[in-house]
């Protein structure tokens, strides 16, 4: 085969690999597609269900869109944050990352906060999960995100420090960036559940 | 093999059969042809001193054509046996004859219940009556079931009509089947639905059309009270 | 940016780390097959008790007691579940992926040892978890193993309360297991490739293996999903799949078949890969078309996807649907029949020997094609109104897992086993072993295609309770002896393989003359796998060159005169 012979020169056989795409990079694009997956199996039952059903306007005129655009923007800038700290450790600006990764942080934690008052306003005018299926889909769905946005800031929290010990640069930055990407794939998750769920 | 199949006594029993002949003969030649010729070959080509293998990748098209034509026609037979099925699926499935008999059929674990229209012809009305278990049809007319769940997904089965149909909870589906000789046949429940599914089954009878009107008039005389009895041991059961 | 694996100083580590918390791909591959060959001794004795319970019906079964309604359920849900989830991926995927994928590209681990290690632990807890259900009040799910609403999901329906829930928790666990698992296989195949050895030279197994990742990886997000609803229906009350509530039985059945049938592919693809090495090696040829192989398991997987509602014809849902999902599963045939054809076209010239591994493949090959042909019958809609939910229905399945999972398997399973662990197996208990299996196979399932042809409904628990039945009932007798005799056929196999651990011939590095790279090494393979890197020179399967005076040429060996004809 013709491209044996450049395969070979490229590489040098004793130490080399073929190693088009970094190996981190695969493995977080393929856990982000299980968990597209998922998301969208949600996404997609509780878009049947409602054109099925019909009957949900009702139940969904009492969440609360305030709030929930509040979170969207809180959300959309901690990405923008997330963004600014990758870029400040691909330019080994450690001093940068450690504040961007700190608002990050912040930022997730105050959409779980306003996420928990939301919880807790509509748990006290009584709409469980058991109270209909749009609110069985909004807890369902809510929910699911908030814990992979905890786990996100947990992600984030670890990074921080490192950044702030100064000990970000044995070949993690790399890393970084994966949590960046898992940062962003939450963003969008959102950014599908904040119309479905509030705007509809 | 297919002499196991159950006797056939409804209109549209035919057409399933023969989609299934169809498939039976096609898929048999090539289950016989695939054999055969694995067995030639394991045969033929073992193992023999001085023989060595026929080095051939079948890389290009012209060699791999010896996999893709044969696959080709899989293709076609394949698009027949569609066909075929499609049209029956038509018959059986997304039509509904008009002036059939209507009876409702209520599933619920583990009894099949069936509900008739009172001497008013309506349904909903006090004259109704249900019966436990048994599914009494006229021959010769298509009847149209209305099927609703009281509780879980139930599945609808009379072998001899080829009839099958699932019972969903929160829906009401239509089903019609015409059979066509008088007789009893057996129903059953074909998804499982708790503890005693294997229990869950019943009888179809199946009266020639003048015995069918008398056995109508005979119920709705005795209604009132069957009505009674039957609900309590539908609960029971 | 090079990654380097962590290999870790393994001759040192004590007893724990070397073979429990081993993180060496191998290891890992003996503990993937130690808890699939557990497992498949729990399914087996569900089937015999079964079967039994079907032959001679509410008579206490032997070594047991008797069996109720309630009890055969949970058996019948439990051996499907268990020999799915729980035998053929753990064996098929878990043992055999991971034993195979970095020997065979040239690696000396998978790229991420310690996730591998995880996703075995997670497998391990998630059989515990299954397992332990069965203990719970209540007893384990007698939901079937399709876990269909709102039968699973109202506990009071079932009375089972904790064992479908530990159910669920399993198959959640089982399922993060295997996308761990799928993480390492795409990453190693696509990254950690020896020098030279090109997508096109990887040996076919390895294509087989990252494709089930990727069907497994994309169709399983939805039932994930809906295992979640499933749950908070059952712990918070919610009503996503409850009619009083504005929910829908029938979202389940879609989830759940999105899934499912491409399932029957994760666990098939690995079956086939297995068959397709051996039948090089045993008949000494070039696989017959590899690219073509490859491209029809790639189409093969893009059509997995929209062919679940054929699952689903009679479900209620829209009749109109029917057609189009018939022709797209009738359609798969088409790959799967090229695949086949193309295993037959390899042994067509060949020098065929029929060592125990051979006979497996060629077992399975011969029996899948009885599987194939009949999931025409369940694919066109019209035929489906009879057949399904019937006995037609169980053997069928039962057609095209056992030859992919057991035949496939077991082929493997003697073929690699020098590799494994240094010595051979015995060839003549093999092939005892083999023909004992073939014979009482078939005598189980025909009988089931002829119940399913009479009508017969699965998942009932006696057949006496329908008249239309009872003339049938000694096919079931037929079928019970049968199935008896094949899992005591697979006694040979059990001590074979025991003996063959101390006392079998001594394998040497490649017994069976074979070019792939795992037989470049040392049996078993220490770890960090290979000496030296490997460097790929050629194919896999260039066996019987023209030119060559061996009828074998290894993809590692350097540039021989032979080379120069095997370029086009």
């Amino acid at each position: 085969m013709s491209s044996t012979a450049s395969v070979l020169t490229r590489n040098n056989p004793h130490n080399g690999k073929i190693q088009s795409v970094p190996i981190g990079k695969i493995a977080i694009w393929w856990f982000l597609a299980s968990e597209m997956m998922v998301f969208g199996g949600l996404i997609a039952s509780y878009v049947l269900l409602r054109i099925h059903n019909g009957g949900w306007a009702g139940q969904a005129a009492h969440v609360r869109w305030q709030l929930g655009t509040l979170n969207t923007a809180v959300l959309l800038t901690s990405s923008l944050t997330m963004a600014l700290a990758v870029s400040a450790s691909r330019q080994d600006k450690l001093r940068r990352t450690a504040v961007f990764l700190g608002l990050t942080v912040l930022l997730g934690v105050a959409f779980l906060c306003v996420k928990g008052v939301e919880y807790t306003g509509e748990l006290r005018e009584g709409f469980t999960p058991a109270s209909g299926l749009f609110w069985s889909f909004y807890y369902g769905m809510t929910g699911l995100h908030a814990l992979h946005v905890t786990g996100g800031v947990v992600a984030n929290l670890t990074f921080l420090v490192m950044a702030v010990r100064g000990d970000l640069w044995t070949g993690k930055q790399r890393r970084l960036e994966y949590a960046g990407l898992y940062w962003h794939f939450v963003d969008v998750v959102w950014i599908f559940l904040f119309p479905l769920l509030y705007l509809s | 093999m297919l002499s196991w199949l159950p006797q056939n006594v409804s209109t549209f029993g035919g057409s399933v059969d023969s989609t299934i002949r169809l498939i039976y003969y096609i898929v048999g030649a090539w289950f016989l042809a695939t054999e055969g010729l694995l067995l030639y070959f394991v045969l033929r080509y073992r193992r023999k001193q001085g023989r060595r293998a026929f080095y051939k990748r079948a890389e290009t098209i012209r060699q791999a054509a010896w996999v893709l034509i044969p696959a080709a026609i899989v293709l076609c037979l394949d698009l027949s046996i569609d066909a075929s099925g499609a049209s029956t699926w038509r018959k059986v499935k997304e039509t509904l004859p008009s002036n059939a008999v209507q009876v409702e059929v209520t599933a619920q674990r583990f009894a099949w219940l069936f509900t008739y229209p009172g001497p008013d012809g309506k349904f909903g009305t006090p004259d109704d009556v249900t019966i436990l278990g048994e599914l009494h049809v006229p021959a010769g007319k298509p009847v149209e079931l209305i099927m609703r769940s009281r509780d879980v997904i139930h599945s609808l089965f009379i072998p001899d009509f080829r009839f099958r149909q699932d019972v969903v909870p929160g829906r009401t589906i239509d089903a019609w089947f015409e059979a066509t000789r008088p007789g009893s046949y057996e129903l059953g429940c074909s998804e499982l639905c708790g503890d005693a599914h294997f229990d869950m089954r019943g009888t179809v009878i199946v009266h020639d059309a003048g015995d069918y009107a008398s056995w109508l008039r005979k119920t709705w005389r005795s209604a009132p009270a069957a009505v009674q009895n039957l609900s309590g041991a539908a609960k029971k059961g | 940016m090079k990654t380097m694996v962590v290999v870790d100083a393994h001759e040192t580590a004590g007893f724990w780390r070397q073979y429990v918390f081993s993180t060496d791909h191998k290891m890992i591959a003996k503990q993937y097959l130690a808890i699939s060959a557990f497992m498949a001794l729990v399914g087996g004795l569900l089937s015999y008790l079964i079967r039994s319970q079907l032959a001679w019906p509410e008579k206490p079964v032997t070594g047991w007691g008797f069996v109720g309604p309630d009890a055969y359920n949970a058996f019948v849900t439990m051996h499907g579940t268990i020999m799915v989830f729980f035998v053929a991926m753990p064996l098929l995927l878990g043992a055999m992926g991971n034993f195979l994928i970095p020997l065979m590209v040239g690696a000396p681990d998978m790229a991420f040892p310690r996730l591998n290690r995880l996703s075995v632990w997670t497998l391990f807890v998630a059989s515990i978890v299954l397992l332990s259900s069965f203990f719970v009040p209540g007893g384990a799910s007698p939901a079937g193993w399709t876990g269909y609403v709102p039968l699973s999901d109202v506990p009071a329906y079932t009375g089972a309360f904790w064992g479908i829930n530990l159910w669920l928790v399993a198959l959640a666990l089982e399922f993060a297991s295997f996308l761990m698992g799928g993480v390492n296989f795409l990453t190693t195949a696509i990254n950690m490739r020896a020098p030279g050895m090109t997508l096109w030279r990887l040996p076919l197994i390895v294509w087989m293996q990252v494709s089930a990742s990727v069907i497994f990886l994309l169709s399983v997000g939805p039932l994930i999903a809906g295992a979640v609803m499933l749950f908070l229906d059952r712990t918070f009350h919610t009503g996503f799949f409850v009619p009083g509530k504005g929910g829908d039985p029938l979202l389940w059945e879609h989830l759940f078949w999105f899934f499912g049938h491409p399932e029957v592919y994760v666990v098939a693809l690995p079956g086939f890969g297995a068959m397709l090495e051996i039948f090089s090696v045993f008949s000494r040829k070039p696989v017959f078309g590899y690219r073509t192989i490859v491209y029809s398991t790639i189409a093969a997987g893009f059509l997995s996807f929209v062919v679940w509602a054929h699952h689903m014809f009679v479900s209620g849902m829209d009749p109109r649907l029917a057609a189009p999902f018939s022709v797209t599963t009738i359609l798969i045939s088409v790959p799967f029949a090229i695949i086949v054809f193309a295993m037959v076209a390899t042994l067509w010239r060949g020098s065929i020997s029929f060592e125990t591994p051979m006979l497996f493949a060629l077992g399975g090959l011969a029996t899948f094609i009885v599987g194939g042909v009949t999931g025409i019958f369940l694919g066109s809609e019209a035929a489906d109104i009879y057949f399904h939910g019937t006995y037609f229905v169980v053997a069928h399945f039962h057609y095209t897992l056992f030859p992919t999972v057991i035949f496939g398997g077991f082929a493997a399973i003697y073929y690699w086993y020098p590799k494994m662990f240094g010595r051979m197996m015995n060839d003549a208990l093999g092939k005892l072993h083999f023909w004992l299996t073939l014979v009482f196979f078939n005598v189980v399932f025909i009988p089931l295609f002829l119940l399913g042809i009479g009508g017969a409904p699965r998942r009932v628990y006696t057949f006496e309770a329908y008249n239309f039945l009872k003339p049938l009932q000694p096919l079931n007798v037929i079928a019970t002896y049968a199935a008896i005799f094949l899992l005591l056929a697979q006694l040979p196999f059990l001590v074979n393989f025991a003996w063959s651990l101390a006392r079998g011939k001594v394998a040497g590095r490649n017994p069976w003359h074979a070019n792939t790279l795992e037989w470049t090494t040392d049996s078993p393979p220490p770890h960090g796998n290979f000496d030296l890197q490997p460097v790929v020179y050629r194919d896999p399967y260039e066996y019987s060159l023209p030119d060559s005076s061996e009828d074998w040429l290894p993809q590692s060996q350097p540039a021989a005169p032979a080379v120069a004809a095997a370029a086009d």
